[in-house]
């Protein structure tokens, strides 16, 4: 081996980051070449999770720590299954075991803070972590005085949300098995933007299969404030197909806008009625998750504006949020934009901790939903930068034709499954 | 460029060439590094999503096709077969659309050798 190194094979090592690592077997954790960089990750659902996985992927010499307090995730994904009787809460909840297999520190308890000058996160017990580099992912976050007479309480007790997969997933289940024969089901979108744009009505379907089933008599209204919703040609035609009479869904023009709501009576006053429902499902507007908050990462909106190539904040350096919380232009909220941003954050935090720029980001969006067994519909998108943001590529992704034969329809709903198998590995296996 | 650095180096590899545990050092380091080194990093940003429905590195262990360990010849000609529609699909063909022939390119060169680096 040559002891004499030239500039450019010097160069050479360092760009393949072997003089880097060669330096950390020095001691040199002090120079701006050590081996272990220290990414935090706070969060562990779709997006959180894929990026440390990812990290710990794309570069198995990185310290990567998630920050999670939760032993397990129920995703909201599928959650509408369980709600129509279709799948069971432990068949939707993932744990971190695998990651933890895989080298990443899982760490059980709340980030209560972060220090952006000294780059440290302080969680619940006082401890600190060093990072380089810090991925927040806190998903959403509900206004709870969006309603005269609707909070947090009402929603944990007679009118659940099941917009966090988990006890509030239950609890609509056990409402819809205790509710009678002949009774009325309310759901209750928020008006934009949320979470899974298609779920309050894939929810309807779901619910509307349950009652056909079990209690044919019963009826679904949605009331809604937004004048078209996500999937709406295919969601109706399937109503009319597979639930005649039994979904009725009324826009804002026919009194769909929520003033209030009411527990003792189980009613909600909209512009124009007051409506009563044996079971109540609220689907509150939302906000980025309050973490974001704290860390002051939100802007006027009440989400989190990030550069749309790292995903790192626009207002803290070194701090990047992905998922739900951050503004990702034309991208929706959903579990699979949430992972692809972390797999995009995760790429760029390695090549940025290496001086390098990141590359141009490339998204991805797929959405199933499912209308009743073997029957499933989707809608997919491709987005790439432009001078506008995050675009979606003309000419590319879009819906399930409203034509699509029933044998489609049967495949998308397999494929359904079959994704939700292979992503839930992909971030948690 | 840092002399310090330089020297460091220097020192390093000669301890390398002549005490055996440094040479090991070397050795486990630069393996690790042979992992980590990114050649195709636009074909990585464009791949990894699809691990979103067909499974990490192409591993899928459901209905959806598998595509682990095939060849980039393959994956590009399927592809692009998608994107054109001379292949029917539920979904492929949406997608498909959203990549330029060079960034199918791209995308096969780099699940079309992944596999050989993760087995």
């Amino acid at each position: 081996m040559s002891t004499n190194i030239s500039r450019r094979d010097f160069n050479k090592l360092l760009l393949t980051g072997v003089a880097g690592a060669t330096m950390g077997l020095f001691g040199g954790s002090g120079s701006a070449f050590a081996a272990s960089r220290r990414v935090v990750v706070i969060g562990g659902g779709f997006g959180g999770a894929s990026a440390a996985k990812y990290l710990k992927k794309l570069d198995p010499s990185l310290s990567v720590t998630l920050v999670e307090p939760k032993a397990s995730y129920a995703t909201c994904p599928f959650s509408n299954w369980v709600i129509g009787g279709l799948k069971t809460m432990p068949e939707i909840t993932q744990t971190y075991a695998a990651l933890a297999r895989r080298g990443i520190v899982i760490v059980p308890e709340a980030a209560v803070s972060v220090d952006p000058v000294k780059s440290t996160v302080k969680l619940k017990s006082g401890k600190l972590l060093h990072y380089d580099r810090l991925v927040v992912a806190p998903g959403i976050d509900f206004k709870w005085d969006a309603y005269e007479g609707y909070s947090q309480g009402l929603a944990d007790s007679s009118m659940p949300h099941a917009y966090q997969a988990g006890p509030q997933t239950v609890l609509l289940h056990k409402q819809l098995q205790a509710m009678k024969d002949g009774g009325t089901v309310l759901i209750c979108p928020p008006a934009n933007p949320f979470r899974c744009p298609p779920g309050p009505y894939e929810r309807a379907s779901l619910v509307a299969h349950y009652l056909k089933t079990n209690k044919p008599k019963s009826k679904v209204i949605i009331l809604d404030p937004k004048e078209k919703f996500s999937k709406q040609g295919l969601f109706t035609k399937g109503w009319q197909r597979l639930y005649p009479g039994m979904i009725e869904w009324r826009g804002p023009a026919a009194g769909g806008k929520i003033v209030s709501v009411d527990g003792a009576s189980m009613s909600v006053k909209t512009e124009l009625e007051t409506v009563k429902g044996d079971v109540i499902n609220i689907i509150p507007p939302q906000k980025a998750g309050q973490l974001a908050f704290t860390l002051g990462l939100t802007d006027a909106s009440g989400w989190c504006p990030v550069n749309p190539t790292s995903f790192e904040s626009t207002i803290h350096k070194n701090i990047h949020v992905i998922g739900d919380a951050c503004k990702a232009g034309a991208m929706p909220k959903s579990g699979f934009a949430a992972s692809s941003q972390g797999k995009v954050a995760a790429a760029a935090i390695i090549r940025l901790l290496k001086g390098q720029e990141p590359v141009p980001p490339s998204l991805v969006n797929t959405c199933y939903s499912l209308l009743a067994p073997g029957y499933g519909i989707s809608v997919a998108g491709v987005y790439q930068l432009s001078p506008e943001g995050i675009t979606e590529i003309p000419g590319s992704g879009g819906l399930t034709p409203i034509d699509a034969a029933d044998d489609q329809l049967e495949q998308e709903a397999m494929f359904a499954e079959g994704w939700y198998n292979n992503i839930v590995r992909d971030i948690w296996g | 460029m840092p002399s310090k650095l330089k020297m460091c180096l220097t020192a390093c590899l000669i301890a390398s060439a002549t005490v055996p545990l440094g040479a090991q050092g070397f050795a486990a380091t630069k393996t690790k590094t042979a992992a980590t080194t990114n050649a195709n990093p636009r074909g990585q940003i464009l791949a990894l999503s699809c691990a979103g429905c067909h499974g990490t590195d192409g591993k899928s262990v459901g209905i959806i096709p598998s595509f682990y360990g095939k060849s980039p010849e393959y994956l590009e000609s399927a592809l692009k077969d998608f994107k054109s529609g001379a292949r029917v699909s539920t979904v492929m063909g949406r997608h498909a659309k959203g990549y330029t022939d060079e960034e199918i390119h791209q995308i096969a060169q780099y699940f079309g050798t992944v596999w050989k680096k993760t087995k």
